[in-house]
């Protein structure tokens, strides 16, 4: 019997005997982590049972063909529990992990700032220990899910004097406190998917530190590579299971929220797969000019899948993930832009009308209006060409102008402190 | 689908590879070039004896090594990289594409060991001076005699046409529809003359017939899907060249980038250079990911190979060609002299990016494959 057979085989044995569809959704994730089961890939000690993650799609098989529930997976969630497994002590592992787990606890990431977007190690929130507790001031900004979130992976400068990558440290915070006040950040397509953030005076305990003072930079890299897989584990864990029961009720109540701000990223893409059928169906595909477009946008996207492909066989292969991933985000960009052109060639002057007016009550609107955010958000097109250039062809860094203490260092007006 | 080439295909691309760095460098590309034939029969017979190369992809029941669409593209792409001169592609990709399609079992016998072995050299002539690469534009003729049949008409854009001993020629019955003939190079009546091609590196001939005799190579109610489908599987064939020589203009960028002071600085760490060069590598990446592809599919016989083969040679055209112009752009001066290598590739960019169809020939085509089949 291969590996997947005798895993499928224990995990169908391990549900037959456990799962319980009458059961609380809580109460039965607790389960899951006891097990092993909701996260396998995990370490032993750590809820998992230490397999390899190829296996996992063969084990949410099993889970679907029961109509198993799994643990709480979509969000910042896993981005944190992934930095918490990867940085975090044994004491933040016990107090978070479980409960990241069953649902219990949401999450944010307080990374980028008003005045350090791509320059993100330029960040001057500033956390300054009072000799009980870190007191933190500033305002952090592009934070999904900040109004439900219960606990914070935040990135403040803890010393001006060192170097800019070497001041920053890496703090979980309590989001329920008065110190933090979270106001939501309306978006040019109208959605209002992110939040600002205020700190004046939040306080974050020690012990809630991760790594030394001055870890922050690498931590925040490790949050960073796994959000760049994030939108496939959108994809994969976005659906609703469609089953009836109060645990499904429970469960789809949960994804529901977690889900609502990123409910225009397919938008966001450019949905190239409307732009064939909305061809054939305005009779625009008669145009030779539009069909070429339309063949430029059809073949990139394809050859972006099997770029993306390409990258996945040679990382199951044993090759760690490398600036692959910037090579998909750079093409992604490409493929969105050329998906807007193509909707606005197939819709003509209905391109100029939005909501209900709007083809597709508004789907093509928002297309045309949300593609923008493609090539910024999650690092910007010019960074992953920055990224491609020196870490893939080994090209020289552009000389810098910010070395020396970040005290020093020019900033954006009204942000120097 | 395999995304991924196995142990044994990457220890053959680097045999391939060693091969090839060995025997052309640009020195002998730029030798080879300035002569009438355009090949060197030393290095032909290395690499069609004891490489094999010539039969990579014919069965072995007919002399050849009975690899399939993947290892044929692995050469096309190391020889597109070395900017390889030699009637390969003509012989072993787009004649021998033909023969396993449409010829009949004696034909294959007859022809087809000769090619895997290097010592009979096909081509393949369709496209006449109206410059069509589909059958549409077939209108030379072949009429019935007491020996075969009688042809009548110009082939114009044919690879390596005046070096072929054998050439397959695409014409139209009298009765209608098309069939596939097989001429001797120098078969009475059939003038050739090498015309005057803007990449040197590969060599482009007209073919003039006036009442030539020829031979019918197969049934001709199968010439024409013959013809559909060998023009599909040399055309990626073709695609993986493209990216090979797309590869080494991109390598040759970014060598000279990290090399060329300016201002006090590499020109390779200006933002405007550095992004130049990842947008060319997500470029080059793009086009591999279709030509490889599409190479897979013709493997396991995929039936959307027409789509398929119009992605992959869209892609490649437009990426080999932009690839170049950019090459050029970060040489400045120096790579717009005859002595720099890059005009070299830029040239073979130029005269890939039109054989079998330009990238809007492939786009409208690629579109036409998907109405068919929606």
């Amino acid at each position: 019997m291969s590996d997947e057979q005798q895993v499928r085989a224990q995990v169908r044995a391990w549900l037959e005997a456990n799962w319980d569809k009458n059961a609380t959704l809580v109460g039965w994730r607790n389960q899951l982590a006891d097990s092993g089961w909701g996260v396998p890939h995990w370490p032993e000690q750590w809820y998992g049972r230490g397999l390899p993650v190829a296996l996992n799609t063969a084990i949410e098989e099993e889970f679907a063909a029961v109509g198993a529930v799994g643990v709480a997976k979509v969000g910042i969630r896993m981005l944190a529990a992934a930095t918490l497994l990867e940085h975090g002590s044994d004491d933040h592992k016990k107090r978070f992990l479980r409960r990241i787990l069953t649902g219990e606890d949401n999450w944010c990431q307080l990374f980028s700032e008003p005045g350090s977007g791509s320059d993100l190690a330029g960040a001057t929130t500033r956390a300054d220990f009072d000799g009980e507790r870190w007191v933190v001031n500033g305002q952090k900004v592009w934070t999904t899910s900040a109004h439900h979130a219960e606990w914070g992976l935040v990135l403040a400068r803890t010393d001006w004097d060192l170097p800019k990558h070497q001041g920053l440290s890496f703090f979980v915070i309590d989001m329920h406190q008065a110190g933090i006040e979270v106001q939501p950040l309306r978006q040019m397509n109208g959605h209002a998917s992110f939040n600002q953030v205020f700190f004046t005076d939040a306080t974050i305990a020690p012990e809630n530190l991760l790594g030394k003072p001055g870890d922050g930079w690498k931590i925040a890299m490790t949050t960073l590579a796994h959000e760049r897989r994030g939108a496939d584990a959108l994809r994969r864990w976005g659906r609703d299971s469609g089953l009836a029961g109060p645990i499904y009720d429970e469960e789809r109540a949960e994804i529901a929220t977690v889900i609502e701000p990123y409910k225009w990223y397919p938008q966001r893409a450019g949905r190239v797969d409307l732009a064939m059928p909305r061809a054939s169906d305005t009779g625009r595909i008669q145009d030779p000019a539009l069909r070429q477009d339309l063949a430029r946008l059809l073949m990139l996207s394809q050859a972006a899948e099997w770029t993306a492909q390409r990258a996945r066989a040679a990382q199951e292969q044993g090759k760690p993930q490398g600036p692959e991933g910037s090579l998909g985000k750079l093409a992604s960009s490409r493929v969105a832009r050329a998906a807007s052109l193509v909707h606005t060639g197939i819709s003509g002057a209905d391109s100029m009308l939005s909501g209900a007016d709007s083809p597709l009550d508004g789907v093509i609107a928002e297309i045309l209006v949300s593609v923008p955010a493609t090539s910024i958000a999650g690092g910007t097109d010019e960074i992953q060409r920055n990224i491609i250039s020196e870490r893939v062809l080994g090209m020289e860094r552009e000389p810098r102008m910010d070395g020396g203490p970040f005290r020093d260092v020019p900033k954006n007006a009204g942000r120097s402190r | 689908m395999q995304f991924i080439l196995t142990d044994e295909q990457t220890q053959f691309r680097d045999a391939v590879q060693r091969f090839l760095r060995d025997k052309s460098p640009t020195t002998e590309v730029r030798r080879l070039m300035e002569t009438e034939e355009g090949f060197d029969r030393q290095v032909w017979e290395q690499m069609c004896g004891d490489l094999g190369l010539a039969g990579i992809h014919i069965p072995e029941a007919y002399g050849g090594l009975g690899f399939g669409m993947v290892e044929l593209g692995i050469v096309m792409e190391e020889m597109g990289q070395a900017l390889y001169c030699s009637p390969y592609f003509a012989s072993a990709v787009l004649a021998a594409n033909v023969i396993l399609l449409g010829a009949d079992e004696r034909h294959r016998e007859l022809l087809l060991p000769g090619i895997a072995a290097g010592t009979r050299i096909a081509t393949l002539a369709v496209t006449e001076p109206d410059g069509r690469w589909d059958e549409g534009g077939i209108t030379l003729t072949a009429r019935p005699a007491a020996d075969g049949f009688t042809l009548d008409g110009t082939k114009k854009f044919v690879l390596d046409g005046c070096i072929a001993n054998t050439v397959i020629v695409a014409a139209r019955l009298a009765a209608g529809g098309i069939a596939l003939l097989l001429v001797d190079g120098d078969a009475e009546g059939l003038t050739r003359r090498s015309l005057n091609t803007l990449d040197d590196t590969r060599k482009l001939a007209e073919l003039n017939f006036s009442g030539v005799q020829a031979t019918l190579l197969g049934p001709p109610t199968e010439a024409s899907a013959a013809l559909a489908r060998g023009g599909d599987l040399s055309t990626i064939a073709l695609a993986n060249e493209m990216v090979g020589g797309a590869q080494a203009l991109l390598d040759s960028a970014v060598d000279y980038a990290q090399m060329r002071m300016q201002f006090g600085r590499l020109i390779g760490s200006f933002q405007s250079i550095k992004h130049k060069c990842a947008e060319m590598l997500l470029d080059v990446e793009l086009a591999k990911s279709a030509a490889y592809y599409a190479a897979e599919a013709a493997a396991e016989d995929d039936p959307e190979l027409p789509a398929l083969a119009s992605l992959s040679k869209a892609l490649a055209s437009e990426v080999y060609m932009a690839t170049a112009a950019e090459c050029i752009q970060i040489h400045g001066g120096i790579g717009f002299t005859w002595d720099q290598d890059t005009h070299l590739w830029f040239k073979r960019a130029k005269s890939s990016e039109v054989f079998l169809g330009d990238a809007n020939f492939h786009r409208e085509r690629y579109i036409q494959c998907l109405e068919a089949t929606a």
